[in-house]
């Protein structure tokens, strides 16, 4: 989160001049800097878009209207559904627990809440499959009982789930940190109830710190592709996320397809990125 | 006043908020059950391996020159995005230009951006026909389907974390250093390699193992532009992917060990580099 009044910009032209570059050191850096990130971002965020709609909208719509991607579509908004919420609900607790009391092994739990951040997606998604698997851990309990999981719906879930899990907690620990608990302690003074106290007080001081979360986790959640990979098993229609119908597509050389849809999940990530640097400015100016 | 003293004095009231036994019962259940759980399976399906078989599936041709494509461009994109991302910071925070705001926020893009997106992209506009492709190709510079091509995509995955480590760092500094180098009759660029680039350093670092790791386990942006040719452009999670496919379990879990650990190496490394910063406690409070 940006604080108010850094000393960035607004401060440079007060700025002596032994303190500033001159105009021309200062131009070159800008342009190499620009160079560099329309090289690495913009042209291939552009290329997503103008290759959509390279074949004309006709074949753009015919391919979003497709019933595969319809349905992979689906499936994406369903797992994210899943997803999301109860991650919300492991970040919020795992924020209060952690920021609000003293306990032995905090940093480990720290830690542990930030693994899945370095486990690579593929090893992510392979965990589940030798916890469930046909020939997993509980591959002949699941059987026995006629679960299905890897290769279908809560195989997505789970997968997604592991991923996604840290973002949420790491938007609002140091967000709780930084807060400190004063006005809950007031709050629990005067005799409100710890749910009370929760509802009025803390979740609207860390409101724009918890939608940024909810946002990331969603954009992660909906464009996950390794793990998701790995315990879908690719069944057309059945367990392609969309993430996972652009590949197929794209392997069919089916490219204007696979850009359409591409173009759809760009579409979200672009709004996810608005709505982040939308409530950086409203924190920054409260 | 320094970062210890505050976070001490948030932890030294406890007992008075209600919830912590719903709390860390919940947030450990659920650690437990989505995260600890799955990965401890690997450990089980390992100790089926013996110390022979682990090591001569996890050291074979294909898998070293795998693990070498991935530790090679991972380590050459983090060094690329340290180098541009630590500039990208610094025109961020000290220079006005028209469009700043927007650059700003797509800086973010490749954490929002689903990574088989970036992935196609990537493979069609390097490609002979593509972009940039048709005019790499003749100066004989192959990207698609290269060493490289694992390189452009690991840069994109890794951007934007040198720039978010070092911005707030860059803004927290106070101008009254430079202004004693200055005083003191340093010139620009001795005061940004000897007072400024130290002090940005640790973040700098901290933002370099994050690209690193994360530049490491990446698998969709990397699949489409690699070309995936054994030996030659294969990268470690990819084989770990074919493995799976071929129901090869225990070859899988051979090479995900030794490159987890590896990647827990480096969040420990992190976590060392943040806990010295913490402890030098310049500027950087709480971060």
């Amino acid at each position: 989160m940006r604080p108010a009044g850094g000393s960035g910009t607004l401060g440079a032209p007060a700025r002596s001049r032994h303190l500033g570059e001159s105009r021309a050191v200062r131009w070159l850096l800008i342009g190499l800097a620009m160079a560099f990130l329309a090289l690495v971002l913009f042209v291939p965020l552009l290329a997503v878009f103008a290759k959509a709609f390279e074949k004309g909208v006709a074949v753009f719509a015919a391919a979003v209207r497709d019933p595969d991607t319809l349905a992979s579509i689906r499936l994406t908004l369903l797992t994210a559904g899943i997803a999301v919420p109860v991650n919300v609900l492991f970040g919020l607790a795992a924020a209060w627990a952690v920021t609000h009391f003293r306990f032995a092994g905090k940093n480990l739990l720290v830690t542990l809440i930030d693994l899945p951040f370095s486990v690579s997606p593929v090893i992510a998604g392979m965990i589940f499959v030798l916890l469930c698997g046909a020939r997993g851990v509980l591959g002949p309990f699941l059987a026995a009982h006629d679960i299905k999981i890897i290769f279908a719906l809560p195989g997505l879930v789970l997968a997604t789930m592991f991923i996604t899990s840290p973002l949420v907690a790491r938007e609002l620990i140091p967000l709780m940190q930084a807060q400190g608990d004063e006005e809950e302690q007031a709050a629990i003074t005067l005799g409100a109830s710890g749910w009370r106290t929760f509802w009025h007080v803390s979740l609207p001081k860390m409101r724009w710190g918890l939608l940024y979360g909810v946002v990331l986790c969603n954009a992660r959640a909906m464009g996950e592709f390794g793990a998701v990979s790995v315990v879908s098993g690719h069944i057309r229609g059945v367990t392609t996320t969309m993430p996972l119908q652009v590949e197929i597509l794209y392997n069919d050389y089916q490219f204007a397809a696979a850009f359409a849809v591409s173009s759809l999940l760009a579409l979200l990530a672009l709004a996810t990125l608005v709505v982040k640097s939308r409530i950086e400015r409203k924190s920054a100016g409260r | 006043m320094n970062a210890g003293s505050v976070m001490a004095a948030g932890r030294s009231r406890r007992g008075v908020l209600p919830g912590f036994g719903l709390s860390l019962g919940f947030t450990l259940t659920y650690l437990s059950v989505i995260v600890l759980i799955p990965i401890s399976t690997l450990a089980w399906k390992s100790a089926s391996l013996t110390w022979g078989q682990f090591w001569s599936t996890a050291t074979g041709p294909r898998e070293l020159a795998a693990y070498r494509l991935s530790f090679g461009a991972a380590l050459a994109a983090a060094v690329v995005n340290l180098l541009f991302g630590l500039l990208l910071a610094w025109v961020l925070e000290r220079y006005a230009f028209p469009g700043k705001r927007l650059v700003d926020m797509v800086v973010d893009l490749p954490f929002a951006l689903p990574t088989a997106v970036a992935g196609i992209s990537l493979a069609s506009l390097y490609a002979r026909q593509g972009w940039l492709g048709r005019w790499l190709e003749p100066a004989g510079i192959h990207v698609a389907f290269t060493p490289l091509g694992v390189m452009v995509a690991l840069i994109f995955v890794g951007l934007p974390f040198v720039v978010r480590t070092v911005q707030p760092v860059l803004r927290d500094l106070s101008p009254e250093i430079e202004e004693a180098a200055a005083t003191l009759g340093a010139g620009r660029a001795q005061t940004f390699l000897r007072v400024l680039l130290p002090e940005l350093l640790p973040a700098a670092l901290t933002g370099f193992v994050l690209a690193l790791a994360r530049a490491l386990g990446e698998y969709g942006s990397v699949i489409f532009i690699a070309g995936n040719m054994p030996m030659r452009s294969e990268i470690t999670p990819l084989l770990i992917m074919i493995k799976l496919e071929q129901f090869d379990y225990a070859g899988a879990t051979a090479i995900a060990l030794v490159f987890l650990g590896v990647s827990f190496s480096l969040l420990l490394l992190i976590n060392v580099l943040t806990w010295r910063r913490r402890r030098g406690g310049a500027g950087a409070l709480g971060a």
